[in-house]
């Protein structure tokens, strides 16, 4: 099996180059949003690592969080509803010393691009997803989300909600992702470090982020959490324990857990593409000049 | 012209495609030009098929009209397929399975039984090596050498060695001597031509083509008639370097093509019709984001799931309006593999230089039938430029700058200094969103106008850059077809027949479907005296397009959606009837 480096795209010649900050756009966002604790957190993490700016790429899908890319100055794909994550492999694929975050809300993650979720996650791609988990359709004014709680009345659920919402951790955990974790965006400081954690893994990492929406979800909100939610590696939690990840990720009502749940190595879809050993496809040989002798399958 | 007709027919399962393509590149091994037809079905076991080579001292453009070698696997073959055959024509069965009287088949044509399994189980008891049998009663009726047949046969197995390539040797040949003995070759029996010609199906040429282009990335999903594209490529990934990944669905297929375009590799992605609707939205994004991306579509005959093995050019008009609001965009349209090696060396090009989607329209009759190409119509001379041409660290380097021509410098990821957002969202030339932040403020909405002009202007650059359409057949001619894609092929050999009845006529077709020259399609159509428009499908997709573009309008059709491909004899009927009522 070969090994994928994580060494820079294209190696840079010259001074240190600088590290991810904020760009000159000003985020978007309501006052008092989740979001705001999210790219804080990812800025601060990129930083901790010191990866330079140019070599990350952070891709979005559509929604209020998957403005995302354009409050940091690295490179970014702002791409279509639901389909951050087939972006992002692509883009790992054609260069994998790139770091690559993906970003975005729980419509775009859990509803609309559930399927490409699972599939990335089955894969192992080496790249991190930080969802913005707000349990409401915040952009379009209001409507349920895969996430918002039975019962909870929104503009398109107004006697309340009647299915069963989506557990991400466990969907995540079933799925085979190979780092699990859950932030809260009250805790910048801890958030901060699991999307660090996550980086550094070596396969996909994936971080569900309560993220509340100060405007559309008078149910999630920072308070509700602040009373609800404990840290799992203060309760004991292996993380190397998969059975004890499921039974964690089951917990919602007064405790709520939040921190490391899962994490485990696997060779992933990089390691195990041969053609990706020759180092990062945008920077290998391309066409077919002069070898002819390809025809000679076709006599 | 000297042609013959060879065909084998039986139930799914049987083997049908492989004595086909023996066959077909028995001949082309001869040096003779083929096309050769797969006809099948949606079921994996059961079910009609059959397979048809045609060779011809004329180079064949389809697969004909005519019918002289008939080897019936079972007896619905000879029922459907019989009636067909040419004065001086073969049907070879077993007379184990299945009885066929002279009587029965039309004059001049000859029932040849042969004991296929008879001769099988002297190896085997496995009854398929009775189309090895088949493969040399026919192989002697045509004309072609026992030894070519055997080197055919020999290379078919690969690297396999052992009792089953033995047992195919053997049984070919006792059936080629035993036809032999109770047959003689058929009067327009083959003969050595030249150099070995190249055997391919469109879908081939294009896997082919694409990589010839450096094409370093294909995400594709399962889907018939494109399926071949991803095969083809998948077999080659390891020794060419080319990533193929089989997405979850097409909607992540088209997204991780774009990704990988955005990340620095030409990327492609292929489907038909209902895979195609679903990339629809992400089509969009790559004309937003100005993200060069390759979409081939081949079609097949629809609404919605269709007939999956039958073809049709049904699409036109998907392909023409996918994607909301209003991006530039290019459709490519070939004819035939060689035609499609180039078309998709002129796609990543076009794509490249325009940053924006390329479409090639291709459809089930051209992705997954044969034709033979010679050595030197696919030059591998194209040696692809690095996509790294931005200066890193450029000062105040705008991604989506202003130009004349509408193309900005593009960066990639990982290049210093030059990062930006490549936005789904309206932007301005940094990237920065004015979608939702400045409605209605005054700079931005000129700012949205001048964004807009800038992306469709490149449609202009494109029209400058791309193939326009091509006139074949003597000028002035009191007939022109008016085509594209496949079906030229079936004008292409009426074109001959008629010819050799004494009508002249020629042919119009469109290498570059969109965009067009209105004013130039206008008076070149103004100079035909009259025209026939072929299309496979109900609508006249192109026709209309035409219409729309070029304000010409064409009075007499001959429109096919039955999914079956067009004939040479029935585009000849109807030439004469157009040639000989009236005007129109």
């Amino acid at each position: 099996m070969a090994q994928t480096s994580a060494k820079p795209a294209i190696t840079p010649t010259g001074p240190p180059l600088p590290l991810i900050g904020k760009s000159d756009t000003k985020p978007t966002w309501c006052p008092g949003c989740g979001d705001f604790g999210v790219v804080a957190a990812v800025e601060m993490a990129l930083k901790k690592l010191q990866i330079p700016s140019h070599n990350v790429v952070i891709i979005s899908g559509i929604g209020c969080s998957s403005n995302l890319p354009h409050f940091l100055n690295s490179y970014g794909f702002h791409a279509i509803h639901g389909r951050s994550l087939p972006v992002a492999e692509g883009i790992r694929w054609a260069n994998h010393g790139l770091t690559v975050i993906g970003t975005g809300g729980d419509g775009d993650g859990f509803g609309i691009g559930v399927g490409h979720f699972i599939h990335t996650m089955r894969r192992n791609v080496d790249m991190t997803y930080v969802t913005m988990d707000n349990q409401i359709y915040g952009l379009t004014t209001g409507q349920a989300s895969p996430t918002s709680t039975i019962g909870q009345k929104t503009k398109s659920t107004p006697n309340g909600v009647i299915e069963h919402p989506i557990d991400p951790i466990s969907l995540a955990l079933a799925s085979g992702a190979t780092y699990v974790a859950r932030g809260f965006s009250g805790d910048v400081k801890q958030l901060a470090d699991l999307v660090a954690g996550g980086i550094q893994h070596h396969g996909f990492s994936f971080v569900d982020v309560f993220s509340p929406c100060v405007t559309y979800n008078k149910l999630n909100t920072f308070d509700f959490f602040r009373q609800r939610v404990y840290k799992l590696e203060s309760a004991g939690h292996d993380p190397g324990d998969i059975v004890a990840a499921f039974a964690r990720s089951l917990e919602w009502g007064d405790k709520i857990p939040i921190g490391l749940f899962y994490r485990t190595e696997r060779p992933t879809y990089e390691d195990l593409e041969e053609v990706l050993s020759a180092g990062p496809l945008a920077l290998q040989k391309s066409g077919l000049k002069g070898q002819d002798a390809l025809l000679d399958e076709f006599v | 012209m000297t042609e013959i007709g060879v065909r084998v027919g039986g139930q799914a399962g049987d083997g049908i495609a492989s004595v086909g393509e023996t066959i077909a590149r028995s001949f082309s091994r001869l040096g003779l030009h083929v096309f050769g037809l797969n006809a099948y079905q949606s079921v994996i076991r059961g079910g009609h098929v059959y397979y048809h080579a045609r060779t011809s001292t004329q180079r064949p453009y389809s697969q004909g009209d005519g019918l002289d070698i008939l080897y019936a696997l079972d007896r619905q073959t000879v029922d459907v397929h019989a009636p067909g055959l040419r004065n001086g024509g073969y049907v070879v069965f077993d007379p184990e399975k299945f009885a066929v009287s002279a009587s029965e088949l039309p004059a001049g044509v000859t029932p040849l039984p042969v004991p296929t399994l008879e001769i099988a189980r002297k190896y085997t008891s496995q009854s398929i090596l009775q189309n090895a049998g088949g493969v040399g009663a026919m192989a002697f009726l045509a004309g072609i050498p026992l030894d070519l047949l055997h080197q055919v046969l020999s290379d078919s197995f690969g690297r396999k060695k052992g009792d089953v390539v033995d047992w195919n040797l053997g049984a070919s040949a006792d059936a080629f001597k035993y036809a032999e003995a109770h047959a003689s070759v058929h009067p327009s029996a083959v003969k050595k031509a030249g150099a070995p010609k190249l055997l391919m199906t469109g879908n081939q040429a294009i896997a082919l083509g694409a990589a010839a282009a450096g094409c370093k990335f294909l995400a594709q999903y399962p889907m018939t008639p494109a399926s071949s594209i991803m095969h083809w490529m998948a077999d080659h990934s390891r020794a060419l370097g080319i990533v193929v990944k089989q997405a979850e669905d097409e909607l992540a297929a088209i997204n991780m093509a774009i990704g990988a375009s955005f990340g620095g590799v030409r990327a492609m992605t292929a489907t038909s019709g209902g895979g195609f609707a679903l990339m629809v939205e992400a089509l969009g994004m790559a004309g937003m984001t100005e993200t060069p991306v390759v979409v081939v579509e081949s079609q097949r005959a629809g609404p919605s799931t269709g007939l999956p093995t039958k073809t049709e050019q049904g699409d036109l008009n998907m392909m023409l309006g996918a994607g909301q609001g209003e991006f530039p965009r290019a459709i490519l349209a070939p004819s035939n593999p060689a035609e499609a090696f180039h078309h998709m060396i002129r796609a990543f090009d076009l794509a490249e230089t325009w940053q924006t989607p390329v479409l090639v329209a291709s459809d089930l009759h051209l992705s997954e039938n044969h034709m033979t190409v010679d050595r030197d119509e696919l030059p591998f001379t194209v040696d692809p430029a690095s996509l790294f041409t931005v200066t890193p660290n450029a000062h105040e380097y705008k991604r989506y700058q202003y130009t004349p021509s509408g193309v900005s410098p593009r960066a990639l990821p990982g290049q210093p200094g030059l990062q930006f957002i490549a936005g789904s969202d309206e932007h301005d030339e940094k990237g920065h969103l004015v979608s939702d932040v400045h409605s209605g403020i005054p700079v931005w909405v000129a700012e949205r106008t001048r964004m807009m002009d800038k992306r469709m202007h490149k449609l202009d650059g494109i029209l400058a850059q791309s193939l326009p359409p091509v006139w074949e057949g003597p000028a002035d001619a009191p007939l022109t077809f008016v085509a594209w894609g496949s079906t030229v092929g079936a004008i292409r050999d009426a074109m001959v027949v008629l010819a050799a009845q004494g009508r002249a006529t020629n042919l119009l077709f469109f290498p570059t479907v969109f965009p067009l020259n209105g004013k130039g399609i206008h008076d070149t159509i103004a100079k035909t005296h009259r025209t026939l428009l072929v299309e496979a499908n109900f609508t006249g997709q192109l026709g209309r397009l035409l219409r729309a573009e070029a304000g010409v309008v064409f009075p007499e059709r001959f429109f096919k959606y039955d999914g079956e491909p067009f004939y040479p004899h029935e585009l000849v009927a109807r030439a004469l009837e157009v040639l000989n009522h009236g005007a129109n």
